[in-house]
């Protein structure tokens, strides 16, 4: 039985999801909260004098769409220069996950985006 | 047949699920499976029958003017009051309408609390809740003590959801408790406290003691005369009735030396140009135009309430509750929080291992199984439990095995998408 939602790689990105953790001394961190849910997600960058991102761990509590979507993203945004990720929207993100978001999850697969983009930027805003 | 005719738990709900018309719509032809309750009630014909008819028929200003029409709509306005009252073993002057609990909690911190000619809360002193509380019971009192300089305290709950009574024991000895505000029913772990008890224990040590009743009223018996708190509060919507519409009961003394909280049309006898004189209770405390349709709907929600019978309204439940937590606990990694069922409301909150509530919420959302997930509004609850969320089913009247059964089945099946 296949999900439409639950999809193998997003349970597989939530069972083990890949740079789960923290980093040592981090260049750049940033920690928020959904507050619809309570879900909690932090981040923790290295980032290189050429403004490239070396390494990155995110830690946190969240459901199956927000911890798979903090995996698969943070596969992509490691060696983005932070200038880039500053650019990133909420599309890039809905593009790369490859599943039909509702609106009442749209907030759960968001979340890293937007800790992401307040690490490097400090604005701390919701992805559009 | 006829045993099962006889069967509590499936004759009430038979009886009534007709009334409530949203039950029969269905969602990909599965029926709708409505456990969520605690968050809001669903309404029975009789409700919104009321609601609609007050507009078609008698819809007009209240108190004010002479036309038979506003005759009509005051007297179904007061009328309501009137039933509502007596119901809850209440006065309609110690009966007053606000928009929901959260405003009637807010209405006694400001107008209680914060009045600086009676100093009823002040530096020094204790404002007491308890880990249990939803925010509305929480953050009120943060922000009376914020600007008084009181104290705010939790008396903390036990690994079973119960109060701590040595805690409270302990808490209320201190002898600076000057607010004690707890919950009737846990929304989140569905634990019936002995307010009766409470309300005598928190008097005895020189408290005044809030009840919030959001929980209790549409599933148990409540007399507030009996519980002879201070202030008792709850909110409509959960209650079979309208959103917008809440009530505070107090105690007549207080209520008649507290100053209006909000100023305005109808709380008011003379208006002079510098002051004014304020409208005998309970107007006194219902500045402006009162949401007088959503009265009528409440009037007409505690109507049913009582035609069912509210003591068997909390049996029916009580035993969808013995159903259900056993078949829960069957389940592998779900752990059920708070009490036995003998402590318990109408109210089950648990965590599956391997699943987030809301992935929960969803999978048993697509077989139109509804239940609440997250935090329900009680964040420091949640951190005195260690986890973040909780999934949570909650029972009506309308509720019965068959919904426990599509419960079970459901989350059998969201376990296994998850390869659980
Ligand atoms: C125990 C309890 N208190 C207070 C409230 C607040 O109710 P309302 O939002 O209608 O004011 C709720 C409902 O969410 C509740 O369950």
């Amino acid at each position: 039985m296949m999900d439409e939602l639950y999809r193998d790689y997003i349970l597989e990105h939530y069972k083990e999801p890949h740079h789960f953790g923290e980093l040592e001394n981090p260049d750049m961190q940033a920690h928020d909260v959904n507050p619809l849910c309570g879900d909690e997600l932090g981040v923790h960058l290295k980032v290189d004098e050429s403004g490239t991102i070396t390494d990155l761990a995110f830690h946190g509590k969240g459901c199956a769409i927000s911890q798979a979507s903090a995996s698969i993203a943070s596969e992509e945004l490691i060696g983005m220069k932070v200038d880039d990720v500053a650019k990133l929207d909420a599309d890039w993100l809905i593009d790369l996950l490859g599943i039909e978001i509702s609106p009442t999850r749209r907030k759960c697969a968001l979340l890293n985006l937007k800790v992401m983009r307040g690490a490097v930027t400090g604005d701390a805003s919701w992805p559009e | 047949m006829t045993e099962q005719a006889v069967h509590a738990p499936a004759s009430l709900a038979q009886r009534v699920r007709g009334d409530f018309p949203i039950l029969a719509q269905e969602q990909d032809g599965k029926r709708l499976v409505y456990l969520d309750s605690a968050a809001t009630g669903q309404k029975p014909s009789s409700v919104i029958d009321a609601i609609d008819s007050f507009y078609r028929n008698s819809n007009a200003p209240i108190h004010r003017s002479t036309y038979a029409l506003a005759e009509s709509s005051t007297q179904l306005f007061e009328g309501a009051r009137e039933r509502i009252a007596a119901f809850m073993g209440a006065t309609t002057e110690t009966t007053i309408f606000t928009r929901n609990a959260t405003e009637a909690i807010n209405l006694v911190a400001h107008a209680w609390g914060r009045d600086p000619r009676t100093g009823n809360i002040g530096e020094g002193d204790v404002v007491l809740v308890t880990e249990m509380e939803h925010h509305s019971n929480i953050v009120p009192w943060q922000m009376l003590c914020r600007d008084t300089g009181a104290t705010l305290d939790y008396v903390k709950i036990t690994d079973d959801g119960l109060l701590d009574a040595d805690d409270l024991a302990a808490k209320l000895a201190g002898g600076n408790v000057k607010l004690f505000a707890v919950a009737h029913i846990s929304n989140v772990l569905g634990t019936v406290n002995d307010v009766k008890a409470l309300v005598a224990q928190a008097r005895a040590a020189g408290a005044t003691v809030l009840i919030d009743g959001s929980q209790a009223v549409p599933q148990m018996p409540v007399n507030v005369a009996e519980i002879d708190a201070d202030f008792y509060v709850w909110t409509g919507h959960k209650a079979y009735g309208p959103t917008g519409i809440g009530v505070l009961h107090g105690r007549r003394e207080l209520l008649a030396t507290m100053r209006p909280w909000l100023g305005g049309g109808d709380m008011i006898k003379v208006v002079n140009w510098n002051d004014s004189s304020y409208n005998d209770l309970p107007w006194k405390f219902e500045a402006g135009t009162s949401a007088v349709a959503e009265a009528v709907g409440l009037g007409a929600a505690i109507d049913f309430i009582a035609e069912l019978g509210s003591e068997n309204i909390r049996a029916h439940e009580h035993a969808l509750v013995e159903n259900a937590l056993p078949r829960l606990a069957e389940i592998p990694g779900l752990t059920v929080v708070g009490p036995g069922a003998e402590a318990r409301g109408g109210v089950i909150s648990f965590t599956l291992d391997g699943m987030h509530p809301h992935d929960v919420g969803e999978l048993l959302g697509r077989e139109n199984v509804c239940v609440r997930t997250g935090h329900h509004c009680a964040q420091p609850l949640m951190r005195r439990l260690g986890i973040p969320a909780t999934a949570r089913a909650s029972f009506a009247c309308f509720n019965d095995t068959d919904d426990v059964d599509a419960l079970i089945e459901a989350l059998h099946k969201a376990r296994k998408v998850f390869g659980l």
